[in-house]
């Protein structure tokens, strides 16, 4: 459950968790947050609970609020996020939607149409959600369908970026030139006569075959079917033009 | 009826991706008859599959068996609709009524559910049904977009500006959508048409491609890759994997070759030219 934590000066005030949907902050008794201070407005702002998002809202309160040092009017909040009344402090922390799922991206599941006031969290009134049982973690077999270069395949999905990699004409009209891989996609050679395609991928850089009668060459040997993994200084050769795949 | 095979390419592919331990969503395709149907499941422990396969062969043996009753371009004399739309509203309505009877029946499959993207290509355009957060996006002359509005809570969010685009991006809430096929006894899908032109691609995807690609990498590649599509259909179900693959990722992809204008009669023309 996600709580706002009122600190003053450094020092923590008090704890307040998230279970209601709407959440009101102010100097005023009749808050549910109440900040006794005259920097305070009598009614600040708002906190709107919505499904597993939560908002903060300004109700044009008269000296502000920030997140993060930033005047803000209504914006959703992140973990971690400082929001400042007056001298007032609250931190807000999410712990997680659902503690103890093994990922936090929960399967689909149904709401009314209109359930837009903010509604409380899956499995209380106003949403019609199923309860979900959640999949038990299954080591999965290497996904088949993929065009796959052996065993680089099985490496840790969204592992960051990879080194930045180029190609450099060889031979041709074009001999000399370099081009940087920047994009996921790059695509080779003439169409209508040979064409493959260059991915950027979390392990590395692959060609493709795309069109044409004869698949290309990689330091001589004609590539399959499948995608391939490129190793450093690699020479291409592709609608009759070598070029020379290298790590920058 | 005609095929439609000579006009239309279809290519279509899914994949449980990297966490699911199964696959919930379900495809279904026949170029020859201008279909593409693809549903994401939900609910119940292996019960999404079972609510995705019902929606996906249920609509591909209606629509079908309906065709050859009634071509789909024919206007019909009550709503003055073509018969695709009411062809594509009852048998989506079948298939709703069966998946709510069968979790009503079956307590494995209590609360089970499907979203759904369907298409039917006829004369020249195409009807596109849809129901939950499965979309349909058309690259056309270089512009990419989803010709679909998702019926879930952060587009109600969207619309009602109480969300940003990028807000939407960050949020928790992308599993909630407003309308499924099979929890109720009652259903509105939404259609709408548009114009098919040659050189078109089509695409229908479940969430785990959009949620994974930004739409400009999924642009990137049906540029990239007009004209091979099952080596396109492979490289978004990758970039999804690669990107996390933290869903099911399914896609069908449909190229327009040639124009596919319905063989009219003499007499309908004639009728068409006297009520003009």
């Amino acid at each position: 459950m996600a709580k706002l934590i009122l600190s003053l000066d450094g020092t923590v005030l008090r704890e307040y968790t998230l279970e209601k949907n709407a959440v009101s902050i102010g100097r005023k008794p009749n808050n549910d947050l109440q900040i006794d201070n005259l920097a305070v407005s009598g009614n600040h702002a708002r906190v709107d609970v919505i499904g597993s998002d939560v908002f903060l809202e300004d109700l044009d309160s008269t000296n502000g609020t920030l997140v993060n040092g930033q005047t803000v009017k209504r914006q959703m909040l992140q973990n971690g996020d400082m929001i400042e009344m007056g001298k007032y402090k609250l931190k807000y922390v999410s712990e997680g939607t659902k503690p103890g799922l093994p990922d936090d991206f929960d399967k689909t599941m149904v709401i009314k149409p209109g359930a837009l006031k903010p509604t409380a969290p899956a499995g209380t009134s106003p949403l019609t959600a199923h309860t979900e049982q959640m999949p038990i973690p299954v080591a999965r077999p290497a996904p088949a369908p993929a065009p796959q270069a052996a065993a680089a395949e099985a490496a840790a999905p969204a592992a960051g970026e990879v080194r930045p990699g180029a190609i450099k004409v060889l031979s041709g009209g074009n001999a000399g030139k370099t081009l940087d891989l920047v994009k996921n996609l790059t695509s080779l050679g003439k169409p209508g006569v040979q064409v493959a395609i260059i991915t950027k991928r979390p392990t590395g850089y692959f060609i493709t075959h795309v069109e044409g009668p004869s698949h290309p060459l990689v330091n001589g040997r004609e590539i399959g079917v499948h995608a391939e993994l490129l190793a450093d200084k690699a020479v291409i050769e592709l609608a009759g033009v070598k070029m020379e795949f290298f790590y920058k | 009826m005609k095929s439609l095979a000579h006009s239309i390419e279809m290519h279509g592919m899914t994949d449980a991706g990297m966490v699911r331990g199964h696959n919930e969503d379900a495809i279904s395709f026949d170029a020859a008859r201008g279909m593409a149907i693809l549903a994401d499941g939900m609910g119940g422990y292996n019960a999404g599959e079972v609510a995705s396969g019902i929606a996906t062969t249920l609509l591909a043996q209606g629509i079908a068996a309906a065709l050859e009753v009634v071509p789909p371009h024919v206007p019909e004399a009550m709503s003055g609709k073509p018969a695709a739309h009411r062809i594509l509203r009852l048998e989506i309505e079948k298939a709703n009524l069966a998946i709510f009877q069968t979790a009503q029946s079956q307590p494995q499959c209590a609360g089970m559910g499907t979203t759904l993207v369907a298409a039917l290509f006829y004369d020249n355009r195409v009807t596109v049904a849809h129901v939950g957060d499965s979309r349909l996006y058309r690259m056309r002359d270089g512009e990419f977009k989803s010709l679909t509005r998702d019926h879930s809570l952060l587009q109600e969010q969207l619309d009602n500006g109480l969300i940003t685009e990028e807000e939407a991006r960050r949020s928790q809430n992308k599993n909630l959508v407003t309308r499924a096929v099979g929890i109720d006894p009652q259903l509105d899908p939404e259609l709408n048409d548009f114009d098919v032109k040659s050189g078109d691609i089509y695409l229908l995807c479940s969430d785990g491609l959009n949620d994974m690609i930004d739409d400009p990498d999924i642009a990137l590649v049906l540029s990239t890759l007009p004209n091979n599509l099952p080596l396109a259909a492979e490289q978004l179900v990758q970039m999804a994997n690669d990107n996390g693959g933290r869903d099911n990722v399914s896609v069908i992809l449909i190229r327009i070759n040639r124009s596919f204008a319905a063989e009219r009669s003499l007499r309908s023309r004639l009728f068409g030219w006297l009520a003009r």
